[in-house]
Order: structure tokens, then C-alpha cells, then sequence
């Protein structure tokens, strides 16, 4: 009696939360409402399948409860009864996967017309490429890859010299036409991964991997790695900013190409040292894995750090000055605070870089 | 009639079992009779407390992690690395060496000479060093503990380049004692699945045939043999892996600029490996499932008076479900990079599926219609599993169908599907496979109140653990993280449910310690059991003594002359008939 009260009371609360609970799919931003369809034909299938089979089983339990005098029927078999359950099963099975095989068709055929976007990640980072004026991507090889060169462009590719190269926290996408997002990793598994865009991706290293979309609402959204890539995993976002076409066009006009990124550096940009710095870690990547309000992450956090006194790995103090810092970021594995992992990668900054990122370092 | 040719089709006649009692070795030392026991029953235990153990050390981890989930920041000894950690071998020891080991090693050492009327298994010897080796992975494993850099934290699924890479704890020493704890745990499983494979085809009692055998048998049985299929893709993996790591080679290594340092690797494929790891990975949950099913067809017939409904299909859907299983892993793809038109065959054969499991939930509930159901302890866990197990699986369609799977893919949906139908429906079917056999294994009941308080807690808390969780996938929170962070698409009321997941996860792993303390005490205090405390037909029942000695059934093996779900058969005078009872013995079965 009680399990069959509890059975239902199970379902019902199941259908109920269901309904009310504050939970669901986030308001969507680009074309694939398909899928948003096909995954509501599949809950209301699979809804009226799980109320009905655990009603009926809640009503044997309680109906065919045991008694001393009753025996129970002696039924082996019952071939009609089987052969329309499967029937009725396949049937059911068949309004699932017909239109989910439908939508995925149209999945995996890129528009003719779809722009080219790259999305390249790293441990624990995402940078971003488009092709520029010339609407195609130069050739990239990991043997080119350095600090002044970390999209690895091969230099002696022209159709490579006008791409843009967004080294920074940002990807922005006009509204309205259809994008094919390549996706390049440098190092392990990743997952580009926006829940309003629906549509996700793996990052393979050694092979470019794609899926398309058509953004349809303008925002700013968040970007995360779905795909388990080590201990910074949780910490590498970005973000996706979806906008008019003007708008987009004006903010990729701010952006370097590779030909600019390769001439001398002319005047760093404006405010403050400190704020300069700021911008050197967020393009970077630091704060990906050094947190600059205390909370715990995958590196030391930055609130505070500088003139902190720190255990080293190896039992020693040290005092945290310019020196270190510098130290640090250009050789990280010399000397490791106790309790974190040798993992951060040597970054090489010039000077000015350098500078900008301590001053901001000791601004914390 | 259409029932009798599932009944009583063979020969009422059954010529005499040849293997005398007396031609058995029975061990003379204490050492030989429990420790290095080739007794089937005695392997059987070893393998079961073993995996416990381990299982309990995987439980552990699994509070630990929600402790992080729930209330992050709080537990500051947590650290990301330590998480991922916590999260891959809590995923690994459930899977294989609780899960896998306890079906296989456990019920089926214990279960399958019983009921199909053997005296043990055919190799005894190679049954023993089966456990043996198993216990040499556990120790691997448990090892990779306490080396430098702690044990691996690449997910249970491995996946290259990041686990062999600096990036990753556990890079260096943590994966190779994995993956060589892996090689030596296939090895010892194919010494005891080859085992239990050819005692169920060869070491059967007269009228034993495939077609009477209870389904408990026909479970494991496929079970085993999906496993020795499957199992060698993952020890190739886990060798190339090795080599990988430790010679340089580059079998699933691309060329890679790992923390700005350009690496030795060229030219390998880590898609190669997810097929290699979900070829073994897809029928691994078959692995765990099939025996699951076999044991709860068992457990509803038993207590709810009345025979399995649609024996035969059962047994099809079983083969059919086993078979399917080979052609289905790279539904655990569907974003990896794959090409994509992988996704309409594999989509399709994944819901296919859909068609053989569904029948049996079918005929589970159909077994309930119309019988005498007598809610003991291991009947409430097997209708339990049923629930837990329509709800898994339902989920499971959503996730098998490619372009469903697209939002939800690497999501909390995935864990809590994947948790429903392979985590809790099997442990359920443990629970309730325990509070049945124990009787015989110990000659005691376990004490009911606490079995009935253990039920209800387990149940209800797992359900409310993992029923939320789909939600917090559909909504986009993505796995495997060890915190959320600050996002714009997370609402502060999802770390309010994290927290309640937490509270019920350490709540409902705290009444396992209820459930180990009823199994000590019963072990002295349970009220005596008798040989056959539930009425049932099989011949694991019908021993001689009970606990039953080593040779199982004492002089004589049981003659079997009918199949194993004769309850409430018109006219009979006790509501079951034992397989042993002959058609024509003083039972009042009229046929």
C-alpha cells in the first residue's frame, strides 16, 4: 500500500516539477528551434510513456497485493498481447527518431553561403580567427606556433596575412547570417560550447572539427568548455557577443591582423599602467586560472599576492616581489607555491607588457 | 496450449547425473577451504566483499564531490585537481570494479553452478586465480593513491592527449597504474568469464535445457559473453595508451603544443581511442544491466507468486539487447569530431534498442498483473529498479536520438541518465538480490525492519538525488566541473538545489553503513532461514544443506523437469513447484 501511494506520489511530483520548477532551457539564439521541437516531442512521449507504465505498475501492487487465499493467474505467455506492445513500441519509437533524423540532416549540411569563423583553444583559453578581406583563412601549422606567434600562421601564406586574430575574451558574430565555426585545438579535447546556441562541438587536436549556426538574438553570452580538458577545465570562458552587422563589422575593425600582430610594436594602448596590464591577463588568459578576488582556482590568486609571503614546494619562503613575479611568468616552474601543480605555461611579454602586468599585479 | 511447449516441452524421463560426490577434491586445510578456496561459492564471497569494499572507497569520493557541488569553497582540502580525481575514480571503481565484479564475479561465481545444477564451476583452479588477479588490480588502483601527483584525473573515459599530459594530475604515475591495473583486471575477468561461460553450456543437470534456464542464469550468461568480447578493446587501448606514455609512440598523439612547449607527438588519432574505449564502453553498461535484468525477472516472479510473463521473449530480448549492444558506442560521440553522418545509422540502431528493453520493463509489469505480490524487502528493491529503470531509460532516448543529444551532450543530463540507468537501477537490483540470496548463503534472514528503513531511504533519496539533476542539464550546466563560476545563464536558485542534492547524497550514503551492519549482525543473529524461505521453484533452493557444502547438492545432482517459473500452477497444492519435481510426481499438477 505504501509503495503504491509513494509510486505516485513519485510520478506526480516527477510531472509536477516538471511544470513548475524554475529550470528549462535557456531562451534560445539562433536557428536550431529545431532541436528545441524535437526534444519536446520526445518529453511528451516519453512523459505519457512513464506516467502510464508506472500508474499501471502502482495499480498491480496495491490490486494484487498478497493474500493468504488468492492464487495468483498462470499466463506463460500471451502472443497478441506481446505482438502489439511492440508494435505500439516501435510506433512510438519511430515519432522520435523520423523527425530527429530530419533536423539532424539539415545539421550536418553546411549553407553554401555560411561565413568562416575559427575558434582555436588551449589549456585553459579560447582565441578566435576570421578571415579577413580576402574571406579565406591562411594555412596554420603547430610548428609555427610561438609567444609572438601562438595562432600559429604560416608567414608565408598571403591569404593568411589579412586574417584577424582575436587573442582576447571575446568572439563577436553579426545576427542574421548563416556561420560555419571551425574548431582547432592546440593541445587536448575541448568543447565549444554556448547553451543558447544549442549546437556544440568538440576541439580534436590534429584535425578541424566544425558545426554551423545562424545567431538570431542579439546578446552577450557565455562561452564554456563542455569537454573535460584538465584541471582548468571549469575555468575556461569566454564570451559570445551576437549583434548587427554594422556593429560587428566596426568591432573587427579594432582588431589586429596577422600582418599587424607580426610589425613592431607601436605605442601599447591607453589608461593607466596597471589598467594596461589588465588588459595583458585578460588577453592571456592569466585570470583563466588566478583569480583576482581570493577565491580559491586553479593558480595562487592575485588579491593580494604581491608582498605575500609564500611556502615554496620545496619547504622554503619567499617574499613576493617584482623580482619573483617576473620569474614566474617568464620561467613558472622554478619555484611553485606548495599546494598547486607545475602546470603554467612560460609566457614571453616584452618589456612593456612586462611592466603593465606587475604594476596591475601590485595594484591587486 | 501455447504454454505448455514453454513448460514442460522435453522428455519426463532424465537419465541419472554421472558426477558422484565422492569423485570431488574437497579441500583438507582451513587455507585451501577460505582463502585460496576453489569453491565457486567461496570466490564468489571473496570477489563480493572485495568490490564492496572498493565501492564503499568509490561512495566516499562521490560525498566528497557533492560536498564541493553543494557548498563550494567551504571544504578548502578540495582542490580542482583533487575533484577531478575524485570524479575519475569514483567513476572507474563504480563501473568496473564494483559493478562489473560483483554481477560477474560475485552472483555469477555464486549463482550460476547453483542454478543450472553443477557442482562448481568447470575450472576451479582458474576460477580461484581469477580472484586473485582481480585483487592485484584492486591494489594497483587503490596504489595510484599514494603515489607522486596522486591517482589519475582524466574522467573515467581517458580521453588522450590530456591524460598523459602535464595538464591533467596523475600524468605521470596516477594513468599507468590505471591502465595496467585495467590490463591485469581484463586478464582476471577472462579467466572467470571464460568460466562461467562454458559451465553454463556444458556443466548443466539433466533437463537443464538453455530454455528452462531462470533468467537470472541467462542475464549473467550474456553478460559474460559481451564482456569477453568487449573487454580486449579496452586492454588494447590501455597497452597503446601505455606505450604512448612511455615510449613516445604516437598511436593517439597529434602533433601538440602542450603549455607552450611543442611536443614529441605526430600523427595519432585521439578519436581512435573513443572508439576503441566506447566499443568496450557501450556493452559495459549491458555488462552491468543484463545480469540486473536477469536478477529482477527473478525476483518479481519469486515474490509476486507468478510465473515470468513472456519467458521466451525475455530470453530474445536478452540475446537481442547483447547483440545490438556491438553496434551502438558511438552514440557516446556524437560530438567528438566524428564525421557526422555517422549519426544517422547510429542513431537509429541506438533506438532500435529501445524496442527489446522496453518489453521486458513490459513484461516485469505484466509479471505483476494478476499475481500475489507479497512486498518483502528484495520485492520492494526489484519494483524499485523498475521505476528507476523505465525513468533511465526513457532518458536514454532522448539522449541516443543525434540531434537531442547535440544540447544536452556533456551536460548534468548525461549524469543523471546515465546514473539512473546504470548506477541506481543496478545497485537496486543488488540491494535486492542480496536481501533474497543471503538466506542461502548464511542460513539467516537479514533483520526486515532495517532492511525496510534501508528501501526507503535508498529509493526516495536516490531519486530525488538524481531526478533534479536532469534539469540542471537541460538547462546547460556542463559536467564535470568543479565549480560553476559566474555565468549569465545559471540562476542562483540551481546552487540551491545542488546544495538539497548534496544533503540527500550524504544522507542517503550515511544508511548504507544501516544496511552493512544488518548484513555483520544477521551473519550470528538473523532468524533462521530453512533451506527455501521464499517458496522458490530454482534449484539454488532445493541443496541439501543450507548454507549448501562444497559439490553444492550433496549425493545426487538434481534432475530438472521443468522450467524455472512454475507458481501458482492450477490444481498444485503448495502456490510453486521446483524444477526438480517431476511432471508426474504427488505435486496435483494436473498436465
Amino acid at each position: 500500500m505504501a509503495l503504491a501511494i509513494i509510486l505516485v506520489l513519485l510520478v506526480v511530483g516527477s510531472v509536477l516539477f516538471h511544470f513548475l520548477s524554475p529550470w528549462y532551457l535557456t531562451p534560445i539564439a539562433s536557428n536550431w528551434n529545431y532541436i528545441d521541437d524535437t526534444l519536446t516531442i520526445t518529453f511528451i512521449v516519453c512523459g505519457i510513456v512513464f506516467v502510464a507504465i508506472n500508474f499501471f505498475m502502482a495499480y498491480c501492487v496495491y490490486r494484487y497485493r498478497y493474500r493468504k487465499d488468492r492464487r495468483a493467474a498462470y499466463e506463460p505467455e500471451n502472443k497478441r498481447m506481446e505482438w502489439w506492445l511492440t508494435v505500439f513500441t516501435t510506433v512510438g519509437v519511430i515519432a522520435m527518431l523520423a523527425p530527429g533524423l530530419f533536423v539532424w540532416a539539415k545539421y550536418v549540411e553546411v549553407p553554401d553561403n555560411a561565413r568562416l569563423v575559427e575558434a582555436v583553444g588551449q589549456q585553459w583559453k579560447w582565441s578566435y580567427r576570421y578571415p579577413g578581406a580576402d574571406g579565406i583563412l591562411g594555412t596554420v601549422d603547430i610548428r609555427h606556433m610561438d609567444g609572438r606567434n601562438p595562432f600559429g600562421m604560416n608567414p608565408d601564406d598571403p591569404n593568411g596575412q589579412d586574417d584577424v586574430l582575436v587573442n582576447g575574451p571575446e568572439i563577436h558574430l553579426p545576427l542574421g547570417s548563416p556561420i560555419k565555426m571551425l574548431l582547432r585545438s592546440k593541445d587536448v579535447l575541448h568543447d565549444f560550447y554556448v547553451p543558447q546556441i544549442r549546437a556544440k562541438m568538440d576541439l580534436v587536436p590534429g584535425m578541424i572539427t566544425y558545426f554551423w549556426f545562424t545567431p538570431t538574438r542579439a546578446g552577450r553570452y557565455d562561452v564554456l568548455c563542455a569537454e573535460l580538458c584538465g584541471t582548468g577545465h571549469y575555468t575556461m570562458r569566454s564570451h559570445m557577443v551576437l549583434e548587427e552587422e554594422s556593429a560587428f563589422n566596426a568591432w573587427l575593425a579594432t582588431q589586429p591582423t596577422f600582418a599587424d600582430t607580426q610589425a613592431v610594436k607601436v605605442a601599447s594602448a591607453g589608461g593607466s599602467l596597471a589598467e594596461q596590464g589588465r588588459q595583458v591577463a585578460e588577453s592571456q588568459g592569466c585570470i583563466g586560472c588566478h583569480s583576482i578576488d581570493g577565491s580559491p582556482s586553479v593558480g595562487p590568486t592575485w588579491k593580494g599576492l604581491a608582498g605575500r609571503t609564500e611556502t615554496l614546494a620545496d619547504g622554503s619562503t619567499v617574499v613576493v616581489d617584482d623580482e619573483y613575479l617576473m620569474e614566474s611568468i617568464s620561467v613558472p616552474n622554478a619555484s611553485i607555491v606548495a599546494g598547486y601543480p607545475p602546470i603554467m605555461p612560460p609566457y614571453q611579454l616584452d618589456e612593456g607588457e612586462m611592466a603593465a602586468l606587475i604594476a596591475y599585479l601590485n595594484s591587486l | 496450449m501455447a504454454m505448455t511447449d514453454v513448460a514442460h516441452d522435453a522428455v519426463d524421463y532424465v537419465r541419472p547425473a554421472e558426477v558422484a560426490e565422492e569423485a570431488l577434491y574437497h579441500p583438507k586445510t582451513w587455507l585451501g577451504k577460505y582463502v585460496f578456496s576453489q569453491d565457486a561459492k567461496i570466490i564468489a564471497l571473496q570477489y563480493s566483499m572485495t568490490a564492496m569494499a572498493v565501492g564503499l572507497i568509490a561512495l566516499l569520493l562521490s560525498v566528497l564531490m557533492r560536498l564541493q557541488l553543494g557548498f563550494p569553497g567551504v571544504f578548502s582540502f578540495i582542490t580542482p585537481d583533487a575533484y577531478i580525481q575524485f570524479v575519475t575514480m569514483h567513476g572507474m571503481i563504480m563501473v568496473i570494479y564494483l559493478l562489473t565484479a560483483l554481477f560477474l564475479g560475485g552472483f555469477g561465481n555464486y549463482l550460476i553452478p547453483l542454478m543450472v545444477g553443477a557442482r562448481d564451476m568447470v575450472f576451479p583452479y582458474v576460477n580461484m586465480v581469477s580472484y586473485w588477479v582481480y585483487l592485484f588490480a584492486v591494489l594497483l588502483l587503490l596504489a595510484s593513491f599514494f603515489v607522486p601527483g596522486g591517482p589519475t584525473g582524466s574522467g573515467w573515459t581517458l580521453y588522450p592527449p590530456q591524460t598523459i599530459l602535464p595538464g591533467t594530475p596523475g600524468a605521470d604515475w596516477g594513468i599507468l597504474l590505471m591502465l595496467i591495473s585495467l590490463a591485469f583486471f581484463v586478464i582476471g575477468f577472462t579467466m572467470g568469464g571464460l568460466n562461467y561461460v562454458v559451465t553454463v553450456l556444458q556443466a548443466r543437470t539433466r533437463g537443464m535445457s538453455l530454455m528452462r534456464l531462470p533468467l537470472t542464469v541467462w542475464g549473467i550468461f550474456m553478460a559474460t559473453i559481451l564482456a569477453l568480447l568487449a573487454f580486449p578493446a579496452l586492454l588494447v587501448s590501455a597497452v597503446m595508451m601505455t606505450l604512448d606514455s612511455v615510449l613516445g609512440t604516437s598511436f593517439f598523439m597529434p602533433a601538440i603544443v602542450s603549455m607552450g612547449q611543442t611536443l614529441d607527438y605526430s600523427g595519432g588519432s585521439p578519436v581512435l581511442f573513443q572508439h576503441l574505449f566506447w566499443f568496450f564502453g557501450h556493452p559495459e553498461v549491458y555488462i552491468v544491466a543484463l545480469p540486473a535484468f536477469g536478477i529482477v525477472s527473478e525476483l518479481i516472479s519469486v515474490h509476486a507468486r507468478k510465473n515470468i510473463f513472456g519467458y521466451r521473449l525475455m530470453v530474445w530480448a536478452i540475446v537481442v539487447i547483447g547483440g545490438l549492444s556491438f553496434v551502438v558506442w558511438a552514440h557516446h560521440m556524437y560530438v567528438s569530431g566524428m564525421n557526422p553522418y555517422f549519426g544517422f545509422f547510429f542513431a537509429t540502431t541506438t533506438l532500435i534498442i529501445a524496442v527489446p528493453t522496453a518489453i521486458k520493463v513490459y513484461n516485469w509489469v505484466l509479471t505483476l498483473w494478476r499475481g500475489n505480490i507479497r512486498l518483502t524487502v528484495p520485492m520492494l528493491f526489484a519494483i524499485a529498479f523498475v521505476f528507476t529503470f523505465i525513468n533511465g531509460g526513457l532518458t536514454g532516448i532522448f539522449l541516443g536520438n543525434v540531434i537531442v543529444d547535440i544540447p544536452l551532450s556533456d551536460t548534468y543530463f548525461v549524469v543523471a541518465h546515465f546514473h539512473m540507468v546504470m548506477a541506481v537501477s543496478p545497485v537496486l537490483a543488488v540491494f535486492g538480490a542480496v536481501y533474497h540470496w543471503y538466506p542461502k548463503i548464511t542460513g539467516r534472514m537479514l533483520n526486515e525492519t532495517l532492511g525496510k528503513f534501508h528501501f526507503w531511504v535508498t529509493f526516495v533519496g536516490l531519486y530525488c538525488i538524481y531526478y533534479p539533476m536532469h534539469y540542471l542539464g537541460i538547462l546547460g550546466v556542463p559536467r564535470r566541473y568543479y565549480a560553476t563560476g559566474v555565468t549569465d545563464f545559471i540562476p542562483e536558485s540551481a546552487q540551491v538545489m545542488n546544495a538539497g542534492i548534496s544533503i540527500a547524497a550524504i544522507i542517503v550514503a550515511s544508511t548504507q553503513l544501516v544496511f552493512l551492519y544488518n548484513l555483520a549482525v544477521s551473519t550470528t543473529r538473523g532468524k533462521p532461514a530453512g533451506d527455501n524461505p521464499w517458496g522458490a521453484t530454482t534449484l539454488e533452493w532445493q541443496t541439501a544443506t543450507t548454507p549448501p557444502s562444497h559439490g553444492n547438492f550433496g549425493k545426487e545432482l538434481p534432475l530438472v523437469y521443468r522450467w524455472a517459473y512454475d507458481y501458482s500452477v492450477p490444481g498444485a497444492k503448495e502456490d510453486f513447484i521446483p524444477q526438480n519435481v517431476p511432471a508426474s510426481g504427488d505435486t496435483g499438477d494436473a498436465r
